[in-house]
């Protein structure tokens, strides 16, 4: 039976649907994901590494942004602490290829829990772990709301900042090193496109569930939350819960990013969890567009670039970054995708 | 069971040295459509507070049929079926009416931690959407920002919110106001139709749509109510002239 004829108002209930999928805002996505599928892919056959893994490190703090863009953008929660989240998922990686290197145990007691080299265990390790810390985080954070949520977010992030400094097993403010990158079957992951195509896809697949999430009731509820949540109570939904696992999703989702990124450079240290790194990525969302699906990727590789090519040639490069993002807040208030691609509709 | 759907009893709230809610006890019977007048910063948007969870009462019950609910928080009560609509209307303005009117009808048929379907399509969801609209004469508006409503037509998506609740109840704060002559006829109709199925608590200054469609009236002044009973009598009660209705007209 077809949706038509199942009853009369079946058909006028539907959205109207705008189905033009080459629109500029198609053209611009495709076209930003596009240039940063095949531009390392070029750049590999013709032997430039060094831009494979930029672009490796473009894409895996564009995901990290994603995961922050779904609590700042999507939830409405201006987290300034999500580098907790980012470095842990990054020690995840460095501890446990430090056990797994040496053959030794992480804990012995009451389970016995040594290191591991598979990417797949580190991965779901980092995210359960991110999911659990920002679930105590978050708990406690969501009965507050603007700046105080603001700063007790980032009081929480100091906290395990100092703590990783401060801890010598782990090299402490040294950091620690990853001799051999983390594996996994099959794939050659120390080969660095092989590990920039792991990453895009780890970045294509947190946009795609981002995306996918926000069409959902959860999505409809937690978008509800952001616009106004007395409305949400009163219509029957408690705004508290759903914050918090729209959070908890976020975290896991910057927490994974971090662990790509403590393999892609062979090293996790207390700067990864730094504020210096939660104000970057709010930086990134901003430029890119808040609340906007590809706003963190386009922030990103903004970002990435203004710090590489700028950084290159002054130390200042930060004082042009604050320029750009002066000018986005004054004059492009959707960031670079809305100035791109258009305003975002919410139907 | 008696057809007392929903009952306050002896509430109190203070603001400081303000006493906002003095001593209310009344109830909302099956079928009747109970107004609730006053002058303004009577208490009367403090009581639909109380009773919709917004303001915790200092002191007093609220019961919706045989359940207490004071110790509830909003969405409780809302999914108990509490349906209310706010002085100021209160949506998602960038949203469409069909969104904020979804989010009642999401609420009754599961918790919202469904992360996969996606809701534009879903039937199960739009269809009592779209009925409450239907109710509210608003169904051609469905997918219209609320941004792009007049103020009258807001006042009915409140209502339509409420009505996806399947509500047992309906308190509405001040439904007519600044809806002009000819809003206010056609929410007036429209109220009438509605008590039949839902009963309601009416705040509303709109004296004419009062005396129209309310069944009881209870008249609140500085937090008590002063007086109680049919149309008929609240126009005579001397006291209630005085205080509200002004003498001048006596
Ligand atoms: N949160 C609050 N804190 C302090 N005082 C308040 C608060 N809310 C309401 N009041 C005061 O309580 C009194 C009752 O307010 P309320 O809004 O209930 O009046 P109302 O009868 O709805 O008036 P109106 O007809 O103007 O809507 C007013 O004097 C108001 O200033
Ligand atoms: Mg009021």
């Amino acid at each position: 039976m077809t949706n038509n004829t199942s009853s009369g108002t079946t058909a006028i209930a539907l959205a109207p649907k705008a189905d033009r999928h080459f629109d500029r805002k198609g053209l611009v996505q495709m076209a930003l994901l596009g240039l940063l599928l095949l531009v390392p892919i070029a750049a590999y056959f013709m032997g430039h590494i060094y831009y494979v893994n930029l672009a490796s490190r473009m894409t895996i703090i564009a995901m990290a942004a994603v995961g922050l863009n779904l609590a700042i953008g999507y939830g409405g929660m201006v987290s300034f602490g999500h580098a907790a989240y980012f470095g842990l998922g990054g020690y995840v990686a460095g501890i446990s290829a430090y056990h797994a290197f040496d053959y030794s145990l992480f804990m012995s007691w009451p389970i016995s829990v040594p290191g591991s080299d598979s990417l797949l265990v580190v991965w779901l390790v980092a995210a359960l772990l991110c999911a659990l810390l920002a679930l105590a985080i978050g708990a406690i954070s969501l009965r507050t709301t603007g700046v105080y949520f603001i700063m007790i977010t980032l009081a929480f992030a100091q906290m395990i900042y100092y703590f990783a400094n401060s801890w010598p097993t782990y090299g402490g403010e040294d950091g620690l090193p990853i001799y051999i990158r983390n594996t996994l079957p099959l794939v050659d992951s120390s080969n660095s496109l092989t590990y920039f195509l792991i990453c895009f896809t780890g970045l294509v697949l947190a946009m795609a569930i981002t995306s996918r999430l926000m069409k959902s009731r959860f999505g409809a509820a937690l978008t509800m939350a952001r616009l106004n949540d007395v409305r949400l109570a009163t219509a029957g939904i408690s705004p508290y819960p759903i914050r918090l696992v729209a959070f908890v999703i976020s975290a896991a989702i910057t927490g994974l990013a971090g662990a790509l990124y403590a393999d892609l450079n062979g090293f996790v240290s207390p700067t990864s969890l730094s504020w210096h790194f939660s104000g970057e990525l709010m930086v990134i969302v901003i430029l890119g567009g808040v609340g906007r699906l590809y706003g963190p990727l386009a922030g990103a590789v903004l970002f990435v670039m203004m710090e590489t090519l700028l950084g290159g040639i002054t130390q200042y490069w930060q004082l042009f970054l604050g320029l750009v993002l002066l000018g986005v807040v004054l004059f492009a208030k959707h960031g670079v995708m809305g100035w791109l691609a258009g305003r975002e509709h919410n139907e | 069971m008696s057809d007392v759907v929903l009952s306050l009893q002896k509430l109190h709230k203070r603001f400081g040295a303000l006493q906002a809610t003095n001593d209310v006890s009344l109830d909302l019977q099956q079928g009747e459509i109970h107004a609730l007048i006053g002058p303004n910063g009577a208490g009367k948007s403090t009581l639909i507070g109380q009773i919709a969870g917004n303001i915790r009462p200092d002191e007093g019950r609220v019961y919706l049929a045989d359940t207490e609910i004071t110790g509830m928080n909003i969405a409780q009560r809302a999914r108990l079926g509490l349906g209310r609509s706010f002085q100021v209307s209160s949506l998602a303005e960038p949203l469409s009416v069909m969104r904020n009117v979804m989010m009642g009808v999401q609420a009754l048929q599961s918790h919202s931690f469904r992360f996969w379907k996606p809701v534009a399509r879903d039937q199960q969801l739009l269809e009592p959407a779209y009925e409450a609209l239907e109710r509210m004469q608003l169904s051609h508006r469905a997918w219209t920002p609320v941004s792009e409503l007049s103020h009258g037509e807001r006042r009915q998506v409140e209502v339509a919110c409420a009505l996806a609740l399947k509500p047992r109840a309906l308190l509405l704060d001040e439904p007519m106001a600044g809806l002009g002559p000819e809003g206010s006829a056609k929410l007036t109709e429209l109220l009438e139709a509605l008590k039949l199925e839902v009963p309601i608590l009416l705040i509303e200054h709109d004296m004419e749509a009062v005396f129209r469609l309310a069944d009881r009236i209870s008249v609140l002044v500085s937090g008590s109510v002063i007086a109680h009973g049919d149309s008929q009598a609240i126009r005579q009660d001397p006291r209630v002239r005085e205080a509200y209705l002004g003498d001048s007209d006596a």
